[in-house]
């Protein structure tokens, strides 16, 4: 051999505690369960002291984060069957409007609307979407694209349901408190489940729908009544997310509508990663928050927020979750090329 | 009469609209979801050379359509490299940068009634009642001459032909010798050119501000999605059913609902007809 030059490159190893933890079903010692358990308690807690510890301003914005977070995870459920949306806000806004509408002119307390509205917002959505679910990709979303848009036009021009107005003087929460811990109790719920699903039977057929719908139709399983299911699952949850704002702020107006509610959550999960649930929460706890914050700078706000989000979204194009797994789970040294 | 000539000019200002994106998007498969921020932001750049500057219209015309071609070249570069293949992160990063632009030129005070770039001709003719100034015979004019030459590129020429083989299969190209980033990168450029060439003879009709941008990015999108991504054809049938549809609905209902036209139009024809009325080789794989 003439003298080659020494190469060096990089080699990314499981750590042993992963491994262990991983296949031995028995956990040996403390520290295994503490690596299995600390990730994942730790912010579960830590969610659940803030409403304690956070009052006034960043109250709301814990609240705000944590409705964005039930959105992008409603997001992600359906991006796991293959159904890309660009329309969270159809979800969001059908939930609001069903509550506000109850609760407005039959003045039924929010006991009743918030799970009225969570539920109907589910059929309603899977009513709509269902012709268009045999879409896919950049189509489907475009048409849930237009579907928020399309009903806040409506309600523009025809003045039903209050109007360009809205309805306000709602009735609240019994206090800011229960709002709050309502908030972030059902974003952890809907967390925890959801990655229960998707791990089940259940969330198998739907992520097999996702990677090859071909393969699942060839099973005898019917692809499209799937999809319906999931645009209801996630259209309940969204409209959760609507009903809890709608009475938090006493106030419901076009703006359920809005493209935020469409556009940050989407943001939220291409930051946070995508496929894991995890990621999508991550990612709102993390944007909503830095929005807020920039809040500051004025008019500049929204271009400093879309250099961040376009800096990060190349810096770690899978996402800020799925790096930070890594991290934990791996470690890299560098070996002799040979 | 007055429907027909004016629905005739809109519908050639959405194909013009949608040249430059259907290229990018539709023809080579490359997500710009920045073109309207591109096509206002080179309207911007012309009036800062010729009122600043002090240049003729027709060199900082020039300018800012080279400029802007550059720009795109360089987004595929900086932003779109890393993320390729990740249907979701480019669509992201494209859409973040253009609403970055549009709200940097808001932030410079680019809005309201101060901007407008100068109308080439002056004077008009009457067609029938209807009078119509030279300005919009030269977009009719225009608008044909692109979609004349967009269906000779991507038909005719050796670099139009990968554009498509990128869009089809980008594997099976780089197995005949296309290179996919070179050809990416050209495709970005030359949308991007086509949305500025776009823009120098569409503002001057109006005034220019910022939030022009996510209309023309919406109704691209519309007339795209109508016509079938990836048929030139089918991109001038898209937008002549919007704009006629626009200016019906403007005319017989009232001007508020002109958005309707372009909602309605993809709603109907994606429950219809899922790839558009002319799509024609993504139609199994992707849409349905």
């Amino acid at each position: 051999m003439a003298e080659a030059t020494v190469q060096y490159r990089r080699k990314r190893l499981e750590r042993g505690i992963k491994a262990r933890s991983d296949t031995i079903f028995v956990i040996a010692s403390t520290k295994d369960t503490l690596y299995l358990l600390l990730p994942r308690i730790v912010p579960v807690i830590a969610l659940l002291i803030l409403p304690l510890v956070l009052t006034g301003y960043w109250g709301k914005v814990l609240v705000f984060a944590c409705i964005y977070g039930l959105l992008a995870l409603s997001w992600d459920f359906m991006a796991s069957c293959g159904l890309f949306s660009l329309g969270q806000a159809l979800f969001f806004g059908m939930g609001s409007y069903i509550a506000g509408t109850l609760n407005s002119y039959f003045h039924i307390p929010p006991v009743i609307t918030v799970p009225v509205a969570t539920l109907g917002s589910g059929f309603l959505c899977a009513g709509l979407l269902g012709p268009v679910v045999r879409l896919k990709g950049v189509y489907f979303a475009m048409i849930t694209l237009m579907l928020p848009l399309l009903l806040h036009k409506l309600i523009d021009t025809t003045g039903i349901l209050g109007g360009t107005h809205g309805l306000s003087a709602l009735s609240p929460f019994p206090s800011e408190l229960t709002a709050t811990y309502l908030a972030v109790v059902g974003f952890l719920a809907c967390l925890f489940i959801f990655r229960r699903v998707i791990n089940s039977d259940y969330g198998l057929v739907l992520r097999a729908i996702r990677d090859d719908d071909r393969a699942v139709m060839s099973g005898a399983i019917n692809i499209y009544w799937r999809k319906i299911q999931a645009v209801f699952i996630s259209g309940a949850v969204g409209g959760f997310a609507g009903a809890l704002l709608t009475h938090h702020f006493q106030f419901l107006g076009m703006s359920a509508f809005a493209l935020d509610y469409s556009i940050l959550p989407v943001a939220a999960v291409a930051f946070g990663g995508q496929g894991t649930f995890a990621g999508a929460a991550i990612g709102s706890l993390i944007l909503v928050p830095l929005s807020e914050s920039l809040r500051a700078l004025g008019g500049l706000r929204m271009a400093i927020y879309c250099g961040i989000l376009i800096v990060s979204i190349i810096g770690l194009p899978e996402g800020i979750f799925h790096y930070m797994a890594r991290k934990y789970h791996q470690f890299e040294k560098t070996v002799e090329v040979k | 009469m007055s429907l027909l000539v004016y629905g005739l000019i809109n519908s050639v200002i959405l194909a013009l609209y949608t040249v430059g994106f259907s290229l990018c998007y539709g023809i080579s498969g490359i997500a710009n979801f920045s073109h309207g921020a591109l096509y206002i932001l080179s309207g911007f750049t012309a009036w800062n050379l010729l009122n600043l500057a002090g240049l003729p219209f027709y060199l900082s015309a020039g300018l800012s359509v080279i400029i802007t071609a550059i720009l795109g070249f360089l987004f595929y570069w900086v932003l779109l490299l890393r993320v390729r293949g990740i249907p979701l992160a480019e669509l992201i990063v494209t859409f973040a940068a253009g609403v970055g632009i549009l709200e940097l030129l808001t932030w410079e005070g680019f809005y309201g009634m101060r901007y407008s770039l100068p109308i080439l001709l002056r004077g008009g003719v009457d067609i029938g009642t209807v009078s119509i100034d030279y300005q919009r015979l030269f977009v009719l004019i225009t608008g044909v001459a692109f979609v004349v030459f967009l269906w000779l590129f991507v038909h005719r020429t050796r670099v139009g032909l990968a554009f498509r083989a990128m869009a089809q299969n980008e594997r099976t190209a780089l197995s005949v010798g296309i290179e996919s980033d070179w050809i990416g990168s050209l495709s970005m450029a030359m949308g991007a050119g086509l949305a500025s060439l776009a823009a120098m003879v569409v503002l001057p009709l109006g005034m220019m501000e910022s939030s022009i941008g996510l209309e023309v990015l919406i109704y691209a999108l519309a007339v795209a999605i109508v016509g079938g991504l990836e048929s030139t054809l089918g991109m001038v049938v898209g937008s002549f059913i919007i704009g006629f549809g626009q200016i019906a609905a403007a005319k017989y209902i009232g001007a508020k609902w002109m958005i309707i036209a372009p909602l309605a139009a993809i709603v109907f024809v994606l429950v219809i007809k899922p790839s558009g009325l002319f799509g024609k080789y993504k139609e199994l794989e992707e849409r349905v």
